[in-house]
């Protein structure tokens, strides 16, 4: 194995704003709970369109139900919240996110502390065929409004052969539906909607992913600016706020640093020497395990979840035919179309449309989605991947078997183990470990002596 | 052998009986679709064989390295009909933008079946609720007749249109007829057999499909079992052509029973609403995708499909319903505990059963006893 080298290391200084930013929303929904401010809350999916209800004003915060499903994993909550919802007679192979939420709702407890933030109405976009379903008994349950944008009419892949005409009725489709969407919610809410709040949400949002996208490439570099775990404490922020000025500053300082660290040469594991994609979401109540390969010198430098959760990604074939991404480039006049209501609509809509790569995987869930995992291998140097096959989730576990067959043809090492995202009884911990072990050892790699 | 004997004939030996229409229809083409939301009409129009692809209720394990355990074994069944070759008389193949198991289970047959079909996608909406929806599917339908033409090397004309909705809306009026039939105190046809008539319409050509259905038609009149009718039951929830587990309802029970009714993909959902004539006729086809009760995967925001699934229940004056739901399907899981509670709120008793691609036979059997005995108690 290749001689070890020991890089510098630090500590983000982006890390207490991105955990600020996080923060911030989940106190804003205690409060709404308990009564201390009626923030106005939509609560819905996050991966698209969430800068949409920001036209309603500023007091406006959404509670996304899947960075809410992670976070009540990871702090350990699952049993509690699923029990609530396997009681009422829902099936535990369920999406983990999606149990953890209506629990929340069924049980009226919010994870963090307090009761379960009522929202104001539930608001969609749908591309998983879980992500339309979800919010169905929620809103009965809580007797609220719910509205659903059909997101799930994607841009086919770039070889597909697809008309322009094709195009053009699926963007119109979305747009006539955000739209759509704009009077109902002036109609549920009693307010006048604000479309000039809307032009900065969509600027933001769409400014946001590609910075994002921006950061992970920087990401190429070795050794990595970031590791797995720096990478799912900064995503969230686009995750959960996208459409917001904090957030744009906030990836426009984490892009600087991230240059600054690859200046200096400092590195998110201490002794990188070998890289890896990890396939799907984490368990989020066993992040160890990142700690655990790092102590093997394995750096997780991405993958299409990490980078791809809320789009800004560009797939394309090179002229030599090869599948490649690359971060979206916003359009120079974004500025001009996001002055108007159908301007800022069809902005975001054609940006997701376009560089929605995850919508797309899903609608479109073998073929090139295998190519993409190939390309991040490939182009983020990575020698092999680790394939979480995640019960929790059926929208990144399609295509996982054809994308890990893809990834030994291409000569990538693929480690797989079992579990799920937010259910901790489906995950074997030693297993897993046992299972890293074997794999590394057959890469060479031994636990490196500090 | 009477026409209600062949449907299940044609069940049983679909590759033969299209390998033999094919050497009928010299220069046309087998698409083999994976879900009712293909328009099938459109493909019909341009010469094509429309055939649903489905599973054979056996154990294998061809498809465990394509789809991974977590996702319905009816999608892993269906894959592993092309790996295994059983449908090499396929030329190509369809999806309607379906739920994501069956997705996987289509792509991976244009990645691996060989050889390697056509792959036509009809990107259908992924709700039937929105006010955009006509304009769109219509939009998106104009595309599909445009592959199919490339495909066929043909023009689809008015009249082609015309004949394939005339021929669709005359089965499903057939279809419907029979089973009208069965809301008699003692149906003449029993639940299995009415399985592999819808079922093998969905295999066959439509066109033959109707002229065995005026037969059984005539066959049907003035029919009488030769069994007790007992429990008058409805089957609801997902894919469903299991024989096996319909056939150990009305056979293998010691309390008598009867399937009077479905509310299935592979049954009532299938071919109730016709096609209702417009100018555009891409329009029209669009309309009855949409309008027709929908799978729960397309069933959102509203719940279309639990009223529809109510009034089933109460034409066809049934005792009490059984809630299948493939394993892992989770449009039908997250409906189960709404639905199920709806009907009961609404006087329907039910009982939830979960499919494997194979029945336990014997686990069931005890379980659905036990039902019908409940069912008795609440007659008496
Ligand atoms: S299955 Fe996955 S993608 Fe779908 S709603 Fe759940 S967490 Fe989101
Ligand atoms: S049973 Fe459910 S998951 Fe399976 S193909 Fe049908 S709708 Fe999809």
């Amino acid at each position: 194995m290749s001689k070890l080298t020991r890089y510098p290391t630090k500590t983000f200084e982006c890390w207490g704003m991105a955990k600020e930013l996080r923060m911030d929303i989940y106190n804003k929904l205690a409060q709404k709970a308990s009564g201390e401010k009626d923030w106005l809350v939509a609560s819905g999916g996050t991966e698209g369109l969430i800068g949409l209800p920001a036209g309603l004003g500023d007091d406006y915060v959404p509670f996304g139900g899947e960075p809410y499903g992670a976070s009540t994993g990871a702090m350990g909550k699952s049993q509690e919240m699923m029990a609530y919802c396997e009681n009422k007679g829902y099936a535990r192979d369920l999406c983990g996110y999606c149990r953890n939420y209506l629990g929340s709702a069924f049980g009226d407890k919010f994870s963090f502390g307090g009761k379960y933030p009522h929202p104001d109405f539930y608001f969609q976009l749908h591309f998983c065929d879980t992500h339309g379903k979800w919010y169905q008994p929620a809103a009965e349950f809580t007797d609220s409004p719910y509205f659903v944008i059909d997101g799930g009419a994607m841009y086919r892949w770039p070889k597909w052969n697809e008309s322009k005409e094709r195009k053009q009725n699926k963007l119109n489709y979305l747009v006539q539906q955000m739209h759509d969407s704009i009077p109902w919610m002036e109609e549920v809410t009693g307010r006048e909607y604000d479309d000039e709040k809307l032009g900065e949400a969509v600027y933001n949002e769409i400014m946001c992913t590609s910075k994002w996208a921006k950061c992970c490439e920087l990401n190429k570099h070795i050794p990595a600016p970031m590791d797995q775990k720096s990478m799912y404490a900064f995503y969230v922020v686009h995750v959960l706020r996208r459409h917001t000025k904090e957030a744009v500053a906030f990836f426009d300082s984490l892009y600087d640093e991230l240059q600054d660290r690859i200046a200096k040469g400092i590195a998110a594991v201490e002794y990188e020497r070998y890289r890896l994609i990890h396939n799907s979401q984490p368990p989020w109540y066993a992040l160890n395990m990142f700690r655990y390969l790092e102590d093997f010198g394995v750096a997780c430098v991405g993958s299409q979840y990490d980078f791809m959760l809320s789009g800004g990604w560009d797939y394309y074939y090179d002229e030599d035919d090869v599948a490649r991404i690359r971060a979206a480039e916003p359009s120079p006049d974004l500025k001009q179309q996001i002055s108007t209501r159908d301007g800022a609509l069809t902005a975001l809509a054609s940006w997701y449309l376009e560089y929605g790569l995850q919508a797309r995987s899903f609608r479109f869930p073998m073929l090139e989605r295998r190519n993409i995992d190939v390309a991040i291998a490939r182009d983020w140097n990575c020698q092999g991947a680790i394939m979480h096959l995640n019960r929790g989730c059926e929208g990144w576990a399609v295509g996982q078997l054809e994308v890990r067959r893809a990834l030994v043809e291409n000569g990538f090492g693929v480690v797989t183990y079992e579990g799920n995202v937010a259910d901790p009884r489906e995950y074997d911990g030693p297993r897993t470990f046992a299972r890293i072990d074997a794999f590394l050892e057959s890469q060479g790699l031994k636990k490196i002596a500090t | 052998m009477g026409a209600i004997e062949k449907f299940q004939e044609i069940y049983e030996n679909r590759g033969d009986y299209i390998r033999d229409w094919k050497s009928r229809n010299p220069g046309s083409k087998v698409l083999g679709y994976f879900c009712t939301y293909v328009p099938e009409e459109i493909a019909y129009a341009g010469g094509v064989l429309t055939s649903r692809l489905l599973g054979s209720h056996e154990i294998e394990d061809d498809s465990a390295p394509h789809i991974f355990g977590m996702f319905c074994p009816f999608c892993r069944d269906v894959l592993a009909q092309g790996l295994q070759g059983k449908a090499d008389y396929i030329d190509g193949i369809s999806d309607g933008n379906c739920c994501m198991h069956l997705l996987q289970a289509f792509e991976a047959w244009y990645l691996n079946v060989r050889p390697q079909p056509k792959m036509i996608r009809a990107d259908v909406s992924c709700t039937t609720q929105t006010a955009r929806g006509v304009d769109y599917l219509t939009g998106e339908l104009k595309a599909f007749q445009k592959d199919i033409e490339e495909w066929m090397d043909r023009k689809i004309t008015v009249d082609d249109l015309d004949h394939s909705i005339d021929v669709f809306n005359q089965n499903r009026r057939l279809l419907r007829q029979v089973y009208d039939l069965r809301k008699a105190d003692d149906p003449p046809i029993s639940g299995l057999e009415c399985m592999y008539m819808v079922v093998a319409g969905q295999l066959m050509d439509k066109k033959e499909h109707n002229q065995l259905l005026e037969e059984a038609l005539v066959e049907l009149d003035g029919r009488k079992l030769d069994r007790e009718t007992g429990s008058r039951l409805m089957l609801i929830g997902s894919e469903n052509d299991d024989v096996e587990f319909i056939s150990m309802i009305e056979q293998k029970m010691t309390m008598p029973a009867t399937v009077v009714i479905d509310e299935h993909c592979t049954g009532t959902r299938y071919f109730l609403g016709e096609v209702i004539p417009d100018e555009d006729r891409i329009a029209a086809i669009a309309s009855r995708y949409l309008d027709r009760t929908p799978c729960p995967a397309k069933d959102w925001p509203k719940r279309i499909r639990f009223d529809r699934a109510l009034q089933l229940a109460k034409e066809w004056k049934v005792d009490g319903a059984i809630t299948l739901q493939q394993k892992f399907c989770d449009p039908h899981e997250i409906d189960m505990p709404s639905i199920r509670k709806y009907l009961e709120d609404n006087g329907v008793p039910t009982y939830f059963l979960e499919l494997d691609v194979t029945v336990p036979v014997g686990q069931f059997s005890t379980r659905v006893e036990a039902f019908l005995e409940s069912l008795m108690l609440d007659i008496l």
